[in-house]
């Protein structure tokens, strides 16, 4: 069991915690999410908060794993914030897509259904 | 009152405690050092705080810094470690990062003000730590392969995908069953539990999928029956991690106004 940098309750005097070994996730889910939750005097908007933890924890996911395996190049590279508010953009696009599809697709069928009734009246 | 001042200083707090813990060789978010301020009424409640620049601290700056991992990381790492500090001391109510005031005015002024919560919480947390449990659906080998029906090629491959679609939620309703039954026995060991959603595979970074995800407050001779329990009841179905003991974040939240 990884400790949270408390001392293992009855196994005596407990060699000094490396802090690094921690994972970041369960500290970052506990330093964001939990404990005494006031607004200070900073008022960092609350929601903005809970959209950034979710994003963060993205991130984080990967970025230990990827770390583990001794991968850190966006630890030098200046352009990642950048990239993470592209992928939103990129959502308002798909998004925006998906509409354009779905009106599409609604005329595409008012069409067909226009040509069925015009056979079913020459056959009838 | 009133908006920092350029150049001047804010109040970061990391925490509510009872006792002034050992901070002297504390070092804080942005390199601060670590100190309290207490407050003047009977319960002697004591805040643990840093002096930090108002500027790098603004809401402008937490946003932007907040999206950088590495500023992140640093600041989480270095408050959580004094939390930790602090809850070596006595009972400690850990705040949530990045809560700034901009005095230790401010500060004191809190303490007062929600003397009564504080001190509820810290009584809630006295003499115990937080444990806590993920689980996950353990991988399961892949089905045997079955014989090859070189007739119907299309339908063995079907029926093989069929047969994994079946073991694979099997798989998870007996995982599911058997986090129930843990999250139950641990419960019943700890003085509270708190339990959260799970987390999709793709923020915890783990294939499989996570069926608890639970912290539970205990005492050292809870944290010991715990333990044993998690020993005791390694169950095939689930992958389990453990982590702690931590100082009780889960469990020092206050009511909501």
């Amino acid at each position: 069991m990884s400790t949270g940098g408390l001392p293992m309750p009855g196994r005596g005097a407990s060699p000094a915690h490396r802090q690094e070994s921690t994972n970041l996730a369960d500290i970052l889910e506990r330093v964001l999410d939990k404990g005494i939750v006031i607004a200070g005097d900073i008022r960092v908007n609350l929601l903005e908060i809970e959209l950034l933890t979710i994003k963060i924890r993205l991130l984080v996911a990967s970025v230990d794993k990827a770390r583990e395996m001794g991968i850190d190049w966006w630890e030098h590279d200046p352009t990642l914030t950048v990239g993470q508010r592209d992928l939103a953009a990129e959502n308002r696009a798909l998004r925006q897509r998906i509409g354009e599809l779905e009106a599409a697709r609604t005329a595409d069928d008012g069409e067909l259904e226009a040509a069925r009734s015009t056979d079913d009246g020459e056959a009838g | 009152m009133g908006a920092a001042e350029a150049g001047g200083t804010a109040t970061y707090l990391y925490a509510v405690a009872e006792a002034v813990p050992d901070v002297d060789d504390l070092t804080g978010v942005a390199g601060a050092p670590v100190r309290t301020v207490e407050s003047d009424d009977a319960r002697r409640l004591v805040a643990v705080v840093s002096s930090v620049d108002a500027e790098a601290f603004d809401e402008q700056a937490l946003r932007r810094n907040f999206e950088d991992l590495q500023w992140l990381e640093a600041a989480a790492r270095a408050h959580h470690a004094v939390v930790a500090a602090a809850a070596g001391a006595g009972p400690v109510a850990p705040v949530r990062l990045a809560t700034v005031y901009h005095s230790d005015e401010r500060v004191a002024a809190l303490l007062a003000e929600r003397a009564d919560e504080f001190a509820a919480v810290l009584d809630a947390v006295r003499g115990r730590s937080e444990l806590g449990v993920k689980a996950y659906a353990a991988a399961q080998a892949s089905p045997a392969e079955p014989a090859p029906d070189t007739d119907r090629p299309g339908t063995a491959y079907l029926r093989q995908r069929q047969q994994q679609r079946q073991q694979a939620a099997g798989a998870l309703e007996r995982a599911t069953a058997a986090a129930e039954a843990l999250h139950a026995a641990l419960s019943a060991r700890a003085h509270a539990a708190r339990r959260y959603p799970p987390q999709d595979p793709r923020l915890s970074g783990e294939r499989e999928e996570m069926v608890l995800n639970a912290a539970y407050l205990v005492d050292d001779a809870g944290a010991a029956a715990l333990r044993a329990e998690l020993d005791r009841s390694a169950d095939p179905a689930l992958r389990i991690e453990a982590t702690g003991p931590w100082a009780p974040y889960s469990f020092a939240t206050l009511e909501q106004r």
